[in-house]
């Protein structure tokens, strides 16, 4: 069966669903297609969960702008779509003169960008703010508006907000092909059949190329480059940092980085490394290696034997050198959402201005008159007050059964990220909306237990459960020796 | 807050209810055992294979039978009550207990002593950063011991095996058994990690190969496990270059040791030994922290549930004497000391009157040995030695020092392997 919208965005990343967010704002059908089970499941979910300050881009680039404004715009929604967010600060540190020179060269630019507040600090004034760096540390530039994030929880609640406002997401959805009449786009092929629509927004990350390619525009190309990162449990070393430490950046990558996340633990990365396999994700021993030696010139005390996940994260690296952002020049109706780099997570809510602001322009669209900011309430036993937690129990017994012991995950809560607007439909999915499974026992414990939540709640036998691609099947019936699933 | 526990018990798995049954039978008139799972018996559940109880019962039973004997001997105390699907989220220095459940909601409990039975957790692949992709198929072996054997399911077909734990040894057994194709065993150690009957009963009878000195270099498969490379690794444990080879499976399972579960005894302050990873205690298994105990695989990961039993009836005893005002003042504690290729003892330290106390001691060695001399020194002075033919690291050695012997120690005790023999 055909559908019909307004404008069809591609790929459920940060930057696709807050565009779908800004874009729900308007009287405006929008229908956003991601091909993974879930939202959230690609470069948002491996990456530095960094909201840059603004200083690293060259004044004038796309990237500049959209970080700095970014940045502003994620500090005014934070309450507003409860947002997992700490402005920690980040600190660039130097080790010797060379070093420090490239500080003064990035305060210049910082301040060229509009970034507020930058400063140098000399060593005394970084150990005092930092004392677990290391006392080669000679000075740094502190950017007191960079912050950390739950950079999926980010996405999410974009999403969630989307949907709530009317947006359609549509998971497991893959893009086979873009149709376009007299170079003018008239609709999306997917799997899931043909989307009528008169705009396409290619948020493709990775494959943003290969998107651009169906709709007729070959004007940039992606390089794919790898970085991986070891995540250290947070009993390890706590207030081992206070926010983010980069080390001077090369010409390619501002480097390994050594921050504190926002629930406490410790996470070091990445590398940078060009691929030629879009999807090649695996963590490698030499890479590793090579994080784990960077972050340990920033930090010497890095707790090495309290790893408990390493994982890869892609960057879509475009070869015009800067993000790709509006309307195509060779296709009518294909508006350009690419090359979303660092720093795409902190740019994602300045970028979705910018893109529904051309939309709105071009389709003359209203504001929607029932527009609900924010985006439902989800309680966690865990933040809450003693009172608070009596009450959220008596309420709803499941908030009473903890699942994920390390990092006190209800049954409750599980529940609620099932159910919620764009909920979870796989073990990774739940995970990354609620923590359970993210804690030092990487679902030793609450795994199995999840499995079977997610069946229940989803109507679907155990042996369907996913862990988080189309084909993660998780577990087996025992009188299927086949193998076969749903 | 209502009723105040002579002793509150967190974890109501074999160590748990040992304890309050040991507390019960010395005294104490309310014990409440706290328990997260459904039911009590801990990890016992799932493990229903045989070989439980040889010595603590002088039978041998399966884990849920072990389970069930133990719970047999508290049920029907009136003073013991057990809360299951009860979380304790946080433990006191004052003694108060704040846990949730369902049914319960939010508790603040006080018990005049608290005894800390949290057992202990799997490490994960992450703790040991195989390199790789991330797909489904990666489990530890007691989390897909539990979908086997609780729940029904089966974590795979085609499996390797990376760690000869004793959990990963049962588990090549038991997916055998259940029609699968186990490849094999991989272990970093150039010995293995598991009981020798477990080697025997589990890998041999089955021809399951144990790969001694190799490790998982990769992990392939982009949705679902595809298969590994594997290697073999040099003395400092890194893989050798040429010696890699392809192993077909669909499934990993993880059986690279056990961590003892001590985020509740972190967070109360109770000092925590290093090697361990559980807390420091002496005879009576008294914490840092006075009318803390701990017991069981909290305070240092166990082969044989048995010793389990046995060391957490030893806590609910003090516990139960403690809670009482009947326990003796110290006239002094002692530390007990690890030397030579000793890697662990517990407790760690004596509490010592002048009658003196008999006292046992568990201890692990750095390597496997044979014909050495455990020996006990204090100051200058032989206490205790005795014979070993051979050990092992994963077989704990225990070693009973005679009240007779505790009677005047002045210096550290030393633990130590005599290795000139």
């Amino acid at each position: 069966m055909d559908r019909e919208a307004d404008v069809v965005v591609i790929g459920g990343g940060i930057t696709g669903t807050a565009i779908l967010a800004e874009l729900a704002r308007y009287d405006l059908h929008c229908v956003l297609v991601e091909k993974e089970p879930d939202i959230a499941a690609g470069t948002t979910k491996a990456n530095s969960a960094v909201l840059h300050a603004g200083f690293d881009a060259p004044q004038g680039s796309m990237k500049a702008r959209m970080n700095v404004a970014g940045n502003r715009l994620y500090h005014e929604l934070q309450e507003q779509l409860d947002l997992d967010i700490q402005w920690t600060g980040s600190l660039v540190v130097a080790t010797d003169a060379a070093e420090e020179a490239v500080l003064h060269e990035l305060l210049a630019r910082g301040q060229a960008n509009g970034v507020p507040d930058l400063a140098i600090w000399d060593g005394k004034k970084v150990h005092e703010q930092e004392p677990n760096l290391s006392l080669q540390i000679r000075a740094a530039l502190w950017a007191p508006t960079a912050g950390i994030c739950w950079p999926f929880g980010l996405a999410i609640a974009f999403a969630e907000n989307a949907v709530q406002n009317g947006a359609e997401i549509l998971r497991e959805c893959e893009v086979t092909g873009i149709r376009t009449e007299a170079g003018k786009i008239t609709a999306v092929e997917t799997t899931a059949g043909l989307i009528r629509t008169r705009w396409v927004v290619n948020a493709g990350g990775v494959e943003a190329d290969r998107v651009s390619q169906w709709a007729g525009d070959v004007s940039f190309s992606i390089q794919p480059r790898k970085g991986e990162y070891v995540l250290f449990d947070k009993t390890a070393q706590p207030d081992l940092v206070k926010g983010v430490i980069f080390p001077t950046p090369s010409r390619t990558s501002k480097g390994i980085l050594v921050c504190a996340t926002t629930h406490g633990n410790v996470f070091v990365g990445p590398n940078a490394q060009n691929i030629e396999d879009r999807e090649d994700t695996a963590v490698t021993a030499a890479g590793m290696a090579e994080i784990l030696s960077g972050a340990r010139k920033l930090v010497p005390k890095i707790p090495m034997g309290a790893a408990i996940t390493e994982f890869a994260g892609i960057r879509a690296v475009s070869s015009t050198g800067d993000f790709v952002l509006g309307f195509s020049k060779n296709v009518d109706g294909l508006v350009q959402a690419a090359g979303i780099q660092s720093p795409g997570l902190t740019s994602a809510p300045a970028i979705a201005r910018y893109i529904a602001g051309l939309l709105v322009k071009a389709s003359k669209a209203a504001l929607r008159a029932d527009y609900q900011a924010g985006r439902p309430a989800h309680p966690t036993l865990r933040t809450l007050t003693p009172d608070g937690q009596e009450k959220l129990i008596a309420g709803d017994s499941r908030y009473g059964r903890v699942i994920c012991r390390c990092e006190t995950i209800t049954e409750g809560e599980i529940v609620d990220a099932i159910h919620r607007p764009c909920g979870a439909r796989t073990v990774d999915g739940v995970k990354r909306r609620t923590r359970a499974g993210m804690g030092r026992c990487q679902g030793g414990f609450c795994g199995p237990r999840i499995v079977q939540i997610l069946a229940r709640e989803l109507k679907i036998p155990v042996s369907s459960v996913r862990k988080e691609t189309r084909a993660s099947y998780m577990y087996y019936d025992k009188d299927e020796m086949s193998g076969g699933n749903a | 807050m209502g009723e105040i526990y002579d002793v509150i018990i967190v974890g109501g798995g074999p160590a748990g209810l040992a304890a309050a049954y040991s507390a019960w039978q010395n005294g104490a008139g309310s014990i409440l055992v706290l328990e997260r799972d459904r039911e009590p018996g801990g990890i016992l559940q799932q493990c229903i294979h045989n070989g439980f109880g040889l010595h603590h019962f002088k039978e041998e039973l399966t884990g849920p039978g072990y389970a069930q004997r133990c719970y047999d001997l508290v049920k029907d105390k009136p003073e013991i009550s057990i809360m299951v699907d009860t979380m304790v989220l946080a433990v006191r220095p004052d003694k108060t207990v704040c846990a949730v459940s369902p049914e319960r909601g939010r508790m603040e409990l006080q018990g005049k002593t608290i005894v800390l039975t949290m057992g202990c957790r799997e490490r994960t692949r992450g703790a040991i950063r195989i390199p790789g992709e991330r797909p489904a198929g990666v489990y530890t072996a007691g989390a897909a011991q539990r979908m086997v054997n609780m729940e029904g399911y089966l974590p795979g077909h085609k499996i390797v095996i990376l760690g000869s734990g004793d959990i990963g040894l049962i588990m090549a057994r038991r997916m055998t058994l259940e029609g699968c194709k186990v490849q094999g065993v991989f272990e970093i150690c150039p010995f293995s990690n598991g009981l020798t009957r477990n080697l025997v009963q589990c890998l041999d009878d089955y021809g399951i190969p144990l790969y001694l000195s190799h490790t998982i270099t990769q992990i392939q498969g982009k949705e679902r496990v595809t298969g590994i490379t594997a290697a073999r690794v040099d003395e400092h444990m890194c893989p050798v270059p040429g010696t890699d080879f392809a192993v077909d499976c669909d499934t990993v399972l993880l059986s690279v040791g056990l961590i003892p579960e001590n985020e509740l005894s972190r967070s109360l302050g109770i000092e925590l030994h290093p090697l361990t990873n559980g807390p420091v205690v002496d005879q009576h298994r008294a914490t840092s922290l006075p009318g803390i105990f701990a017991a069981g695989n909290v305070v240092h990961v166990h082969d044989l549930v048995d010793f389990v039993s046995d060391e957490a009836a030893i806590a609910g005893k003090y516990a139960a004497l403690t809670a009482a005002g009947k326990l003796a003042a110290a006239e002094r504690t002692l530390p007990v000391v690890t030397g030579n290729a000793v890697r662990t003892c517990v407790p760690q330290r004596l509490r010592l009157t002048d009658e003196g106390e008999s006292v046992r001691l568990f201890m692990r060695v750095t390597k496997p040995i044979r014909r050495v001399k455990l020996v006990i020194r204090s100051g200058g002075n032989l206490i205790l030695s005795k014979n070993l033919l051979a050990a092992k690291p994963s077989e704990m050695i225990a070693v009973d020092l005679p009240a007779g012997k505790t009677v005047g120690l002045q210096d550290d005790l030393v633990v130590a392997i005599d290795e000139e023999e």
